[in-house]
């Protein structure tokens, strides 16, 4: 599995009942499934993701995250997982709060605009920063929505969900250690992962 | 045991007057007969038996041979989604058809001639009694897969509604879980011409006579709901059916009406007009999740049935939006469930015509299913590791 999803999976508790928004092939939910006893639903938009997720025994909704996320009842998950995904959505906020409305919980995996490189690139250089972490030019990205660490930290404040953990990913998409306070982990990691909670 | 496969119909008798059929709407049937055919061979455990259910107007030959190929031969077959070379494919004719099945037409062993109205009204749960019923027959006791598109997802439905323990897995395609007001409409309209034509004769018309110009209006504006508008406008766009130039006179001029014609005609010589009555009012009142213990069973099964929901984009027949709230009951009763909107241009047709995406998912959810199969049966059985 990605690096980055065993980091999500490890925040994932045993049994939950989880939706994973951007579930792209199933791999995550075929994982908590098999390890960790947890059942759920993948939503995607694209079809031969969601053949290849339905391949593997995931259950899977095709709709669209940022018009039809309404279909589905309040409260009819424990856990909504959106990982790699946010950043594509035409309304991140819109999205976050869905995750209050479904779980009241989610777990949410966020590249990290902010990183040093990025930063670099765009100071020194003048240019859109393409990088391992964001591998599309400008033009030409699902990634429409880029926010650095502190950014996202502060609209997961205004939509009213507290971060409960958080784990700092490096390049590879590995748990990485260090930086607790928040500007050096804007400054330094690849991107992160947070569980959130509406309270 | 294995079954040898089957070339022509079978036929068996399911129900008698000691043990007669009870419909849904209190009603009774002593004598019902089944056409069905099969194909390929059912393993030892009965372990990878697949349904098909028809649609309104089908029958039991879901998949032939070149020179009489099936309804579904894009779905059904060897190295098909329904592949007949793994799994043991059993496709009936409905209950109230006219393929072979006790029907209106049939006699009614109480009075020596044919019923016509006297046949009682019949719901999808009655069509899924009986293929429940044959299921026993055939020696199986759970499902691989019931697949049915159209009417025929409704009873691949209400059959995992009613007896989740019977389906191990449920393809619902291009269906609905109750009819819209515009459908109903449309019913109502196709019904009017059959009973309005004289030749209908309350129901008691003589073998191959009948409301022939009512049948023939009803089946050429069923038609027209089953296309999409631009598979109609690439098809026939607005040519002429024999000449270059219009012949401004009344009559078949356009080929799009030369098409619907055809479509009227063909099906006189394959259809009866009571049975389209008995199956398309089955289909106006059928709400399989009104009552509010519907999906109980469901919750509560062990293993419960895992159901895949497929609309197409272009169907305003059941468009996407009866089948997102399959889903959405489904999702309710915490049952897994799978739903994809095929991008497909030709209407609800879409789901007997060839397409990679819409047959590659079916394939795959499937392919899964024979694969689950045969690890809980420790590897043995139909299942082949793809």
């Amino acid at each position: 599995m990605r690096p980055d999803l065993e980091v999500v999976a490890a925040l994932v508790p045993p049994g939950a009942r989880v939706l994973d928004l951007g579930c792209g092939d199933g791999q995550l939910l075929a994982d908590l499934t098999a390890r960790r006893g947890c059942t759920g639903t993948g939503v995607d938009s694209d079809p031969a993701s969601l053949r290849a997720a339905i391949r593997r025994g995931v259950a899977v909704i095709e709709l669209d995250l940022d018009t039809q996320l309404d279909e589905f009842a309040d409260r009819s998950y424990d856990l909504v997982v959106v990982s790699q995904t946010l950043q594509a959505a035409r309304h991140p906020d819109r999205v976050l709060a869905e995750i209050a409305r479904i779980a009241g919980r989610g777990i949410v995996s966020v590249p990290n605009f902010g990183l040093w490189k990025h930063r670099a690139e765009l100071a020194l250089r003048g240019r859109m920063p393409v990088s391992a972490e964001l591998p599309h030019p400008w033009y030409d990205t699902p990634n429409i929505h880029l926010a650095t660490l502190a950014d996202l930290e502060d609209l997961f404040a205004a939509q009213g969900l507290r971060i409960a953990e958080r784990r700092l990913l490096d390049a590879t998409g590995r748990a990485a250690g260090g930086w607790r306070s928040r500007g050096p982990a804007n400054l330094m990691a690849s991107g992160a992962v947070y569980l959130v909670d509406a309270g | 045991m294995p079954s040898p496969s089957t070339a022509a119909p079978q036929r068996v008798v399911l129900f008698t007057d000691d043990d007669p059929l009870l419909l849904d709407g209190g009603g009774r049937l002593d004598h019902v007969e089944v056409a069905y055919e099969t194909w390929g061979t059912l393993a030892p455990d009965a372990s990878n038996a697949v349904f098909v259910c028809h649609a309104l107007t089908g029958d039991a030959h879901a998949t032939g041979t070149p020179e009489a190929p099936g309804w579904w031969e894009t779905m059904v077959g060897p190295g098909r989604p329904v592949d007949t070379e793994r799994f043991f494919v059993i496709c009936p004719n409905l209950l109230g058809g006219c393929r072979g099945t006790t029907g209106p037409a049939s006699v009614d062993p109480a009075t020596g001639s044919p019923y016509g109205l006297d046949f009682p009204l019949l719901t999808v749960r009655d069509f899924v009694t009986v293929h429940r019923r044959l299921a026993r027959h055939l020696g199986i006791d759970r499902m691989l897969a019931v697949v049915g598109g159209s009417l025929g997802g409704m009873q691949a439905l209400q059959w995992a509604l009613d007896a989740p323990e019977e389906v191990a897995r449920a393809v619902v395609v291009a269906g609905s879980s109750r009819l819209s007001a515009q459908n109903i409409a449309f019913s109502a309209v196709a019904r009017s011409a059959i009973m309005r034509d004289p030749g209908f004769a309350d129901g008691r018309y003589a073998e191959g006579d009948g409301p022939r110009t009512g049948l023939a209006i009803a089946r050429m504006m069923a038609h027209i709901t089953y296309l999409s508008e631009q598979a109609m406008a690439e098809k026939f766009g607005r040519r002429f059916q024999d000449a270059d130039e219009p012949r401004h006179r009344f009559g078949v001029d356009f080929a799009v009406e030369s098409y619907l014609e055809h479509q009227g005609q063909t099906f006189l010589d394959r259809f009866d007009a009571l049975s389209y009555l008995y199956l398309s009012r089955s289909l106006d009142y059928f709400d399989c999740f009104a009552e509010p213990d519907a999906t109980d069973a469901l919750t509560a099964a062990d293993d419960p049935t895992r159901f895949l929901v497929v609309s197409f984009d272009s169907d305003w027949r059941f468009a996407t939006s009866h089948s997102r709230r399959i889903v959405r009951e489904l999702e309710r009763a915490r049952v897994p469930v799978s739903f994809r909107e095929v991008s497909a241009p030709h209407g609800h047709d879409s789901f007997l015509l060839d397409d990679d995406d819409y047959l590659g998912t079916v394939a795959a959810f499937l392919d899964q299913a024979a694969e689950q199969a045969a690890g809980q049966a420790g590897g043995k059985g139909a299942g082949r590791a793809s």
